[in-house]
């Protein structure tokens, strides 16, 4: 056992602290290469990440960088900062502490890269960045350990894929470093250990003891759920009790629209006027640190918010998490609940607020699966290859470079170590010459080999090579100012940004929300939105990009198991009824069956596919069946899809699904689907900047109205019309299965489905099927049945100008029970 | 093929989708700002490697509207290639289908800032071409008298019912009429650009390029002058 130097132990002591059983462990494993720690927030993981530095730098004192540590979050690496300062300066250690981030001035940038600081605390862009200099060898010579934070984080991203890179290219700088990650609780810490690691060595493994279980329930209110939606609007009274009763409250939303929404009407709600905040992205800087302010001064009883504070600064008050709407994954679940009671062996407290009916099962499956310890995650890939692009050209920034010795480096990063040779020789010629079946570049590559070595045709490049570094790809969004009485010049209080498409749809008056307040459009000044304030109580709400979770396998999974049970106890009366109904009349889907039922509404055929494969699948699922419905002339009209199911609207009933659900029919469908898709286009445009192909649009660029910047879109058209095969193509197809599209979870649904299809014909929409008729999102399929209504329209029309007019009453349509 | 006929200085004039302009009187057809071999001239001066298709893409679409519509005489308004030097490096299979072009008619080449200067190409290159009462050149001057020129590459941005388009557009008012450019990889301006307040008035209006070409009030214009202290 590796004992504390004197020092740092009469300091634990001098606190009345021990050492916890993780942090020694960490101590003792100082030498290892890799070692993954997984501990719950609050559990002294930082503390246990950097004791090994600060023992080994109170012995032995010498200048020179000694320690990394990088996190997802500037705001992280500004407040470690903080909690690191206090224990050295008060156990006496001569130790300098900074942080560098893209908010780092220029000459303390210049200052760190001549003469570093003992302890580096930076993001994984400022680190590759760094790299990217001629004097990074000399910069990192001494470098003995880097601690990556929440690294479950961001291995969930391309963000964490080219940490790795940035780290092998490390390793080479400096051999003896060692790696230590912090994560919080993941389902298969094997994997993350496996993606740090520096292979061939074996990464080491260390799990703190995960506390108390968290006390989790679902929250009981005076009225049921509605059918559809995801609002939870209807739970309002009862969180606003909830917030009463604790001393701080975090409320989380799946999107950043539902949180304004909500937010508006807690506000309206809230009587006694509760201090309670709103937090998420797409808010202004300014707007975000006044409500983290406000949480560090304790002044806040609430605040709603989305996975902004899924990770960050720990908060000791906050006493109650609130999840509204069906948590979709139940490892974020968990993360988040960890956000309660950041004190060691206290349990965290957490309430699940489902937003419509079949939203309760959902929260039932994930309550289950959390008791269980079950953690969900769809095993990751292999690293994406425009990733790797960037970094071949980030390395040749830094200056000349062998191909076999950077291959060989390459592969020792968790996430390429499968990266074949030819693969790697694709990047590389990609990198070099723009890998064009037509040779034209050859006189203008960018990359030259000479005398065995790989450099820049035009050092010049490297400004352009840096300026495009980073995996994180911007939506282009507007900001959105309050109009300043002073004139348009003089720019008002900034509030946050709405992405360009929505800004498009505004005209003079329309209203809409951002951070809880309601705006009124005044016009676009030099790209920002002005805007006043409104008393107007019909806002529209502005659109965010923003990923839409879907829910993950495992939890689908345990959603049909919990339709098998004969009866439900434990679910609230009316939902199993509901069920109950269903049964009845229908059936309940089944793991290893596709349920679909058929039957006319409003003189319409719908036909309801219940998958479980999660809303971006149900969606892909969605256009594949139509396209092949309109081809055998079903006429279908549109679809809507969620996590669950896909219903189909049309002229004909579907009778013979079983050819439709053919693998090889999907996936022949896929491609000729693919091709002039706008999910494909957008995944080109990212893969594209990330790969080097276009520059990055900043935000200047875009303000000057640059002509030089043509769209990806018409780089995606040519390309595919003249050089098919291209690798940035194929790197596109990549990504947009494993994103938006989500084929894989299609393919699995046929999987586990193997043809065993129950067609069940009825005479009226079921139980099930009810809400799916309320969602919103509905896709419109423009073909034969729109020429077909025309038709049918104009016949119409000739009979009634012959026949006396007949009054028809519109049908409405309500929940058959 | 779509178009939208248009009377401009008394001439029936046709605004085609993909951006060119035809006089059927004259049988004559012009594009503007064709930028042959501009993905060369990137990766010469930036080492950035676009798809180096787009010359061969832009000849296609000029093959085929010359195909459809018989023109006796073609005028491409200015910065044909990107820059000289990208006229001498044009790939020998891009040479053939643009010299095939060029020798079955009446070519004009108007010079541009791009490509001022001489080109070996067959076919006229004049400074400006003036057809009565057209004058065609490519940048356009304070005080026209049925002007037609390019270099702006304008665009325009429509809101239909939610959705936001942005397309290349034609300005055409009393005097003056601003062509898209053709080139296939050349970007473009926003028709509220400062760069535009001196060359429109009250009567311009914009032709929006696309499967179905039409004419559409120029969007936002008002409000973007007026901020700009622009009456």
């Amino acid at each position: 056992m590796t004992t504390l130097p004197r020092r740092i132990n009469d300091w634990f002591d001098g606190k009345g602290w021990h050492i916890h059983p993780h942090q020694q462990a960490m101590l003792d494993a100082a030498n290892h290469p890799a070692t993954l720690l997984i501990a719950p927030t609050g559990g002294g993981k930082t503390m246990a990440g950097f004791l090994p530095t600060l023992s080994d730098l109170s012995q032995n004192p010498v200048p020179g960088l000694h320690t990394l540590y990088v996190s997802p979050l500037k705001a992280l690496a500004a407040d470690i900062k903080r909690n690191l300062r206090r224990p050295v300066d008060e156990i006496g250690l001569d130790i300098r502490i900074e942080d560098r981030t893209g908010d780092t001035t220029y000459t303390q940038k210049r200052r760190q890269r001549a003469d570093p600081p003992h302890i580096l605390l930076t993001t994984p862009e400022s680190l590759a960045l760094l790299l990217t200099y001629e004097d990074a060898p000399r910069m990192f010579a001494g470098v003995k350990r880097i601690v990556i934070d929440e690294i479950h984080a961001l291995a969930e991203s391309k963000r964490g894929d080219q940490l790795m890179l940035a780290l092998s290219r490390l390793q080479s700088l400096a051999p003896d470093l060692c790696r230590v990650g912090l994560s919080a609780t993941v389902e298969d810490p094997a994997a993350i250990a496996e993606f740090m690691a520096c292979h061939p060595a074996k990464p080491k493994i260390i799990v703190a003891d995960p506390g108390p279980d968290a006390d989790i329930q679902m929250l009981r209110t005076e009225e049921p759920p509605p059918w559809s939606g995801g609002g939870g609007k209807y739970a309002i009274p009862a969180v606003l009790d909830q917030i009463r009763q604790h001393n701080t409250t975090l409320i989380f939303h799946n999107t950043r629209a539902q949180a304004e929404l909500f937010f508006h009407h807690l506000w309206l709600a809230n009587e006694d006027q509760l201090p309670i905040g709103i937090h998420h992205g797409a808010l202004a800087k300014e707007q975000r640190l006044k409500v983290e302010q406000a949480m560090v001064d304790n002044s806040l009883k609430a605040i709603v918010c989305t996975s902004s504070l899924d990770l960050g600064i720990d908060w000791g008050d906050v006493d109650l998490v609130i999840q509204i709407g069906a948590p979709k994954n139940v490892k974020r679940l968990v993360q988040r609940i960890g956000r309660a009671n950041h004190r060691y062996n206290a349990p965290s407290k957490a309430l699940l607020v489902p937003a419509n009916r079949f939203e309760i099962v959902e929260c039932k499956a994930a309550l289950d699966a959390v008791k269980a310890y079950d953690l969900d995650g769809e095993p990751k890939g292999p690293g994406p290859r425009d990733v790797l692009c960037q970094h071949i050209l980030n390395t040749a920034a830094a200056g000349p470079f062998d191909a076999a010795q950077l291959y060989a480096e390459i592969t020792t990063a968790g996430p390429y170590r499968a990266l074949s040779p030819d693969a790697f020789e694709d990047c590389l010629a990609y990198c070099a010459t723009g890998g064009y079946a037509l040779r034209t570049y050859d006189r203008y590559q960018r990359l030259l080999e000479k005398n065995g070595k790989w450099q820049l045709r035009d050092p010049r490049a490297t400004a352009q090579i840096r300026m495009n570094l980073g995996t994180i790809i911007d939506t282009e969004t507007l900001k959105v100012r309050l109009k300043s009485k002073r004139g348009p010049g003089s720019g008002g209080a900034p509030l946050g940004e709405i992405e360009e498409g929505f800004a498009a749809t505004l005209s003079q008056g329309d209203t809409f929300l951002i951070g809880g307040q309601i705006v009124r459009y005044e016009g676009l000044n030099e790209m920002t939105v002005q805007v006043t304030r409104s008393p107007s109580d019909k806002p529209r709400i502005a659109t965010f990009m923003g990923t839409k979770f879907a829910t993950s396998t495992q939890l689908s999974t345990r959603i049909l198991q919990i339709f098998q049970q004969d009866s439900w106890p434990e679910l609230p009366g009316h939902t199993a009824e509901w069920l109950l109904l269903q049964r009845e009349r229908s059936r309940l889907p089944e793991p290893g069956r596709l349920l679909i039922e058929s039957f006319p509404r409003d003189g319409r055929a719908n036909t309801v596919i219940y998958g479980f494969a999660g809303r971006n699948a149900m969606q892909t699922l969605g256009l594949l069946l139509t396209q092949r419905m309109e081809e055998q002339g079903l006429a279908p009209l549109g679809f809507v899809a969620t996590d669950y199911a896909t219903l189909i609207w049309g002229l004909e009933p579907l009778t013979d699904p079983g050819p439709l659900f053919e693998l090889d029919n999907l996936r022949q469908g896929l491609e000729r689907w693919l091709a002039g898709n706008a999910v494909m286009k957008r995944t080109f445009r990212n893969s594209a900047i990330i790969g080097g192909l276009i520059d990055r649009m900043t935000r200047g660029a875009r303000k000057s109205g640059r002509q030089a910047t043509f769209s990806s879109d018409i780089l995606y058209d040519t390309l595919r019309k003249y050089d098919p095969d291209h690798l940035l193509l194929a790197i596109t197809r990549e990504e947009a299965m494993k994103g938006l599209i989500d084929f894989g979870r299609v393919e699995e649904m046929i999987t586990r489905t193997q043809g065993r299809i129950d067609l069940i014909c009825l005479d009226g929409v079921t139980p099930l099927a009810a809400p799916l008729f309320l969602e919103a999102g509905r896709v419109p399929i423009k073909g034969l049945a729109e020429e077909r209504l025309l038709a049918e329209e104009a016949e119409r029309l000739f009979d009634d100008a012959a026949l006396p007019e007949t009054i028809t009453k519109p049908r409405r349509w309500a929940v058959p029970f | 093929m779509n178009f939208h006929a248009f009377d401009f200085c008394g001439i029936g004039l046709r605004a085609y989708g993909a951006g060119a302009l035809f006089w059927p009187h004259e049988e004559t057809l012009v594009v503007s700002d064709l930028h042959l071999g501009k993905s060369e001239r990137i990766a010469r001066r930036s080492g950035q490697l676009l798809p180096p298709y787009e010359t061969r893409e832009t000849l296609s679409q000029l093959e085929h509207l010359i195909t459809h519509l018989a023109p006796s005489r073609v005028i491409c308004l200015g910065d044909n290639f990107d820059d000289l030097q990208a006229e001498k490096e044009l790939p020998e299979q891009d040479r053939q289908t643009l010299n095939g072009l060029v020798a079955q008619r009446d070519w004009v080449w108007i010079e541009g800032n791009h490509d001022p200067g001489p080109m070996s190409l067959a076919g006229v290159h004049l400074a400006e071409f003036i057809q009565e009462p057209l004058t065609f050149r490519h940048i356009a001057e304070p005080e026209p008298h049925g002007e037609i020129s390019g270099h702006y590459h304008p665009k325009t941005s429509l809101s239909l019912r939610g959705r936001h388009v942005s397309r290349p557009c034609f300005l055409v008012s009393q005097q003056r009429l601003i062509m898209p450019a053709f080139g296939t990889y050349t970007g473009a301006l926003r028709c509220n650009d400062p760069a535009f307040a001196p060359l429109i008035d009250e009567s311009t209006y914009a032709i929006v390029t696309g499967p179905t070409p039409c004419a559409v009030p120029v969007h936002g214009l008002r409000s973007s002058r007026e901020s700009l202290g622009l009456r």
